[in-house]
């Protein structure tokens, strides 16, 4: 572990609420342990404000900011550090982001997810239910508690199951929608829609799924796919783009058989 | 206050045939006139709110997170346990209740373990329904690994990540219900009183957190979901928005606590790199398969681990319990760790809390790649923390805070000691008793949340019969104007250090007195030192910000004054309970051997609570358990 600490500028989005106006505002940090995670690095800026020991420069009081599970996996976090969403570090959620990433004297700009489907809510915190609304329009299995059949009467090969499996990691935190220049929210319609339909449990509803949730996903306001690729390459989960060809597939697909029914 | 935990009569296997038989039901028609309001999103949460939906119910779902998918459950990675027996090595119903029941030292209740592993099975195919990407075999079938010391497969996983998949598929049968209109699901709201009328829960006060709105919902039942306390600690592997404040909440409103001292300290998390740590992150226990724990002999040892040779480390696992060797359940690891930490033998520097997992020896066996298929996903997180890398050199690890086996004091039908609230999942005191077996906290949360508490809450709300009552009732008024007060007096608070100091310090004091092991001296010291830190709490914290906006600072205060008050709670159970059991050791109580000494004819109870206001040493009353097929034995890992 290394003992020597760094001295940063943060530039960090400060907005009170969704209809007032917003600016960076610069915060020195002094005494940043390398071995910290970049939300303890927050944490130590927001107890510096509270003590009035970091200028509150505007008096915007503390940096609000979504955070949860600082394990990588709840999807909670959500920050767009120097440009990219998540930060410099490839597959790595803010929350496991750690200062090692960066350079004693940086400055650092922190900015919130940005997109007309996730309004900002306060600071870095946006409202991302239009990603509930896109799964509960169709992410599903229809089945009832109590109405299945033997876990092991449903076969899967290890390649399906693994292949299902590498798109059911999406957490839904967005980093997606907010590297995009469209905004678009296609790699995660396209992760779920995938994983459901790499099962065969997933094949009766195949068609109504993918229609609904792209539906629901245009209504939201979310732009569409111009193969920038940015998606896949903020991703902390590191899901494959081929998650949009194949839900550009399956959307044909749904889209000839289901015409005229 | 009456415990009643209603076990239904008749041989253990046929209770749950006969309860579900003579249960009353609610007549189809009938449901869509109920509602039930349902508080967290997590395992248990979703599936009952989804199940609830599905069967008819009017559902009211809350959760403090932006989305019920965030929920704590998604962090679990190990898996989930099931007596499905695919694997053919002589797993049954009954091996999975008898091991829950022993891991759990004999402190939990025998008829509710059993029809959790008859349940197990179900879950398995429910999930599989859904869609939940589970490992599996070649030839397609489910893959089970042996985890947390179990000596059959009987543990189901989708590679380190099975409680996020578990619970997307318990989120996505909500957002369906959602969808259909079945559910109205609060997000970022946050339950802040239950309101009892005529003896009945029948509604909850909730804050709006980014609007700050406060608001009365009522209901025909009541259902708590929502999780541990292990935060308590400050210090834990839980989510940082996890915390007590909904249960404490139902225990101040007269539900019955149980056995709050019981807490899971989980043997293999990363350990604490400084000051500032908010949090700790578990390294999956199925680690512990093919890793090897050590410490140098000597004390202080300062060279790097692969110039110590073999001669020189001590596999203290290995030697202490060669038949389960580094698969010992996690209270025995989690003591041992901090034994060999205590005699100076810790790894990280002079006094440090950490000892080896080491990979060499598997790597060496099986290659780096067979290692990095299983574990791949773990290693990469922890090189990512703590900038190691674990394919070359040892990983270090130390126990954290994990889960708590205590909770609201729940009968067979899963209700608290408050006619109609319900409470299932970790919030319960549930089947684990005084220590959790791996992979089990899944299995009981959707046990309770898919295939308990539908069936068990339709008996409450067919028999019940109380009269319907909206918002405007006095009750609910005054429950409402209590806790505006409440955030006005939080929002008064303008002292000069933040919530968080308060929080750590009551952590240290947890962690010292009511932690790995506990002795008297230590617990009497801890009553004293929490009530003072409370006052301190309400002198010196600061609380920036207003009431009518997102505001953390209002949330995190409400909530650690709530811990500052239940941490007292578990000190006056770890206190009263004089024998050493499960994740609780007293250390006045041991073998010759350092092995936990239970106490059998004192103590084979649930401790449960009854408040009696803040600072005032609450009522306890027992729950006496009854082993009529697991024969009490002392745990022997040697």
């Amino acid at each position: 572990m290394s003992k020597q600490t760094m001295s940063l500028t943060l530039h960090i989005w400060r907005q009170p609420g969704p209809d007032r106006p917003g600016r960076l505002v610069p915060y020195k940090v002094t005494d940043v342990s390398p071995d910290m995670s970049f939300l303890e690095m927050l944490d130590v800026l927001n107890e510096g404000i509270i003590e009035g020991k970091i200028k509150d420069v505007g008096n915007y009081g503390p940096v609000v900011f979504d955070h949860d599970c600082r394990e990588g996996i709840c999807g909670m976090c959500s920050m767009v550090v120097n440009g990219e969403p998540h930060g410099p570090r490839r597959g790595t959620t803010t929350c496991q982001l750690h200062m090692r990433s960066f350079e004693d004297g940086d400055e650092i700009y922190i900015e919130p997810w940005r997109a007309k489907a996730f309004p900002i809510v306060k600071d870095l915190v946006v409202d991302r239910s239009a990603f509930d609304n896109i799964i509960a329009a169709g992410g599903f299995i229809s089945v009832n508690t109590g109405s299945a059949p033997d876990a092991n009467a449903i076969p899967i090969g290890k390649r399906d199951a693994d292949e299902a499996f590498d798109y059911a990691a999406c957490i839904g935190c967005g980093a997606c929608v907010a590297a995009c220049p469209n905004a678009s929210a296609m790699l995660f319609v396209g992760a779920k829609v995938a994983h459901l339909v790499k099962m065969p449990q997933g094949q009766v509803e195949r068609e109504s799924r993918v229609i609904n949730m792209v539906s629901t996903m245009d209504d939201a306001g979310f732009g569409a796919c111009t193969n920038h690729g940015e998606c896949s390459r903020s991703c902390p989960k590191e899901i494959s783009l081929d998650a949009i060809m194949l839900l550009n597939r399956e959307y044909m697909r749904a889209t000839v058989k289901t015409r005229g029914k | 206050m009456q415990l009643n935990a209603r076990i239904p009569s008749g041989p253990i296997a046929k209770k749950w045939d006969r309860h579900r038989f003579e249960m009353k039901l609610v007549n189809p028609a009938n449901k869509r006139k109920f509602d039930v309001i349902v508080v967290g999103s997590g395992l248990a949460g979703a599936s009952a709110s989804a199940t609830m939906a599905e069967l008819g119910y009017n559902v009211r779902c809350f959760c403090f997170q932006d989305s019920p998918r965030r929920a704590h459950s998604i962090a679990a990675q190990g898996g989930i346990n099931a007596a499905k027996n695919y694997q053919n090595d002589g797993d049954s119903v009954y091996r999975l209740f008898y091991d829950t029941v022993k891991g759990g030292d004999f402190r939990a209740r025998e008829a509710n373990v059993y029809r959790l592993a008859q349940i197990s099975v179900n879950i398995i195919d429910q999930c599989a329904a859904q869609g939940v990407p589970f490992a599996r075999e070649y030839g397609g079938v489910l893959d089970n690994r042996s985890f947390g010391g179990a000596q059959v497969s009987r543990t189901f996983y989708a590679r380190g990540q099975t409680g996020q998949q578990l619970l997307l598929g318990a989120y996505q049968a909500l957002e369906r219900q959602i969808g259909l209109g079945n559910v109205k699901m609060h997000s970022r709201t946050e339950m802040l009183d239950v309101v009892v009328i005529d003896g009945h829960a029948r509604g909850i006060i909730t804050r709006n957190l980014v609007t700050g709105e406060i608001q009365s919902w009522t209901a025909d039942a009541i259902v708590l979901a929502t999780g541990g306390y292990g935060n308590t600690y400050y210090l834990s592997t839980n989510a940082k928005g996890c915390n007590v404040t909904a249960s404490y909440r139902a225990y101040k409103r007269g539900a019955g606590f149980a056995n709050p001292c019981f807490t899971q300290i989980h043997p293999t998390c990363i350990p604490v790199s400084g000051h500032y740590q908010s949090k700790l992150t578990l390294m999956s226990e199925s680690l512990r398969n093919d890793g090897r724990v050590w410490v140098p002999k000597k004390k202080g040892d300062p060279r790097s681990p692969k110039d110590i040779p073999e001669d020189e480390r001590d596999y203290y696992l290995e030697r202490k319990y060669p038949s389960f060797g580094n698969l010992v359940p996690r209270d025995v690891a989690a003591r041992s760790a901090k034994y060999v930490c205590d005699e100076g033998r810790g790894v990280n520097g002079p006094g440090s809390h950490a000892v080896f997992l080491d990979f060499a020896d598997a790597v060496e066996r099986l290659g780096a790649n067979v290692v990095a298929d299983r574990y791949g996903n773990l290693f990469d997180m922890y090189e990512r923390i703590s900038g190691d890398n674990p394919y070359k050199t040892p990983m270090k690890i130390f126990p954290a805070v994990h889960y708590t086996m205590g909770g609201l004091w729940v009968d067979y039908n899963l209700m608290s000691s408050i006619p109609g609230l319900h409470v299932i999942g970790e919030a319960n005191f549930s089947d684990h008793g005084a220590n959790r077996l791996g992979a089990s906290a899944l299995m009981q949360g959707l046990a309770d949340g898919y295939f308990i508490l539908p069936y068990t809450i339709g008996n409450y709300l067919a028999t019940a019969k109380q009269p319907k009552i909206t918002p405007e009732h006095a009750a609910m008024k005054a429950a409402e104007q209590a806790v505006r007060d409440r955030t006005a007096k939080l929002l008064s608070l303008d002292g000069k250090r933040t919530v968080d100091s308060f929080h750590r310090e009551l952590g240290l004091i947890m962690w010292d007195y009511c932690g790995i092991s506990r002795n008297r001296a230590g617990l009497e010291k801890a009553l004293q030192l929490i009530p003072e830190l409370r006052e301190r709490f309400w002198r010196e914290a600061s609380v920036p910000g207003s009431g009518e906006e997102l505001n953390p600072w209002l949330e995190k205060a409400g909530r650690v004054a709530d811990f500052l008050e239940f941490g007292e709670i578990m000190c006056h159970d770890a206190l009263q309970r004089e024998e050493s059991c499960g994740g609780h050791f007293r250390e006045e109580y041991q073998t010759p051997g350092g092995e936990a000494q239970r106490d059998d004819e004192n103590y084979c109870y649930g401790a449960v609570w009854e408040y009696q206001g803040v600072g005032t040493t609450p009522t306890l009353h027992k729950e006496h358990y009854q082993f009529e097929y697991v024969k009490l034995a002392t745990r022997n890992y040697k």
